[in-house]
């Protein structure tokens, strides 16, 4: 590897959310996996700094010598990225970021969801605006999850989010980028971080999006519903880099005809 | 004194701090957070903290999530 390369890698090429300055730019969940060792397993290989994390009930009188997710994955370690997953209202996520940021000693940093409907996981994006509103005038950073309409990206922004994650395709589906363009005209409209949430299935829907000039991709199920987890979660780490690498090298033109790369003249025949 | 601890229906002294009830439930020390009727309830203040009867108390901790 050559030294510009390298200090692309390795120093220069921060993406900093609400002041704090973070190189990986994969970020993932850690839900859905097997146990909390292929949890911390697929969380080392995938190189993440930042991972989301549920707030639930704890069982009460059950499991009571049971790790805890935060002592695998200890908040010294990694930000954690606690997220509002399965509310519905803009009132239920304020009220989980608030317990969230107790859990996690004043941390303000959180991953605002509203969902729209059980079958679509969509976010609703009225509740969204809501939920935002309120939690960066209570001091949050905000990083929000919402549909990949550039407005609603911009409005985000303007009501002082953070970073605005859009999704390339619905929660879980593993259909990858659905609509690049999109994706492409809100990182163009900017000034925060943008970072594709859901939809990614596979290492090059990962590329994809970084390619587009995304800062980052957050992922959950097309790391731990693959085969080998921990497998996939060292792919998307290179998808991840390769796409940021090809973004920053700026890609060739396309053309419709062929263009030759081994000179004419010389020809022997 | 009945709370409602979690969603179920629980008995508790009427003079149990927040402190001493996380100490019953093997909860102390672990990184979980308290909220009563909708109210964040800081950790700082569980040892003086009592609860009245019907508080709707939820305990919560961080799990796998994406």
């Amino acid at each position: 590897m050559n030294t510009a390369a390298q200090s692309i890698n390795q120093s220069a090429d921060v993406f900093t959310v609400a002041g704090h300055g973070f190189h990986a730019r994969l970020l993932i969940g850690t839900g859905k996996y097997k146990d909390l060792d292929e949890t911390r397993r697929a969380v080392e290989a995938s190189g993440a700094e930042i991972v989301t994390v549920a707030v639930r009930r704890t069982n009460i009188g059950q499991n009571k010598n049971e790790p805890n997710l935060l002592e695998v994955l200890p908040p010294s370690k990694y930000t954690i990225l606690p997220n509002t997953a399965g509310c519905y209202t803009a009132e239920d996520a304020v009220r989980t970021c608030r317990l969230a940021r107790e859990l996690l000693d004043g941390r303000t940093l959180v991953k605002l969801e509203v969902l729209g409907d059980q079958k679509t996981l969509y976010p609703n994006v009225t509740e969204t605006l809501q939920a935002a509103a309120t939690l960066v005038k209570d001091g949050f950073e905000v990083m929000v999850y919402t549909t990949d309409d550039p407005l609603i990206a911009k409005r985000l922004e303007e009501l002082g989010c953070a970073a605005v994650m859009p999704l390339g395709a619905p929660l879980g589906s593993g259909l990858g980028i659905r609509n690049p363009y999109n994706i492409l005209t809100i990182v163009e409209n900017a000034r925060v971080p943008i970072l594709v949430d859901a939809g990614v299935g596979t290492a090059s829907d990962a590329t994809i999006a970084m390619e587009l000039g995304c800062d980052g991709v957050l992922m959950n199920s097309a790391i731990a519903h693959a085969k080998n987890p921990v497998l996939m979660a060292s792919a998307m780490k290179k998808a991840i880099e390769s796409g940021r690498e090809a973004f920053l090298a700026g890609r060739m033109p396309k053309k419709r005809f062929a263009s030759a790369s081994s000179p004419i003249e010389g020809l022997f025949f | 004194m009945q709370i409602q601890l979690n969603g179920t229906p629980t008995d508790i002294p009427a003079a149990l701090s927040a402190r001493e009830l996380l100490d019953r439930l093997e909860l102390a020390g672990r990184r979980v957070a308290l909220e009563v009727n909708g109210e964040i309830v800081p950790r700082s203040t569980h040892p003086g903290y009592r609860f009245h009867p019907d508080d709707k108390v939820e305990i919560v901790h961080a799990i796998g999530g994406g």
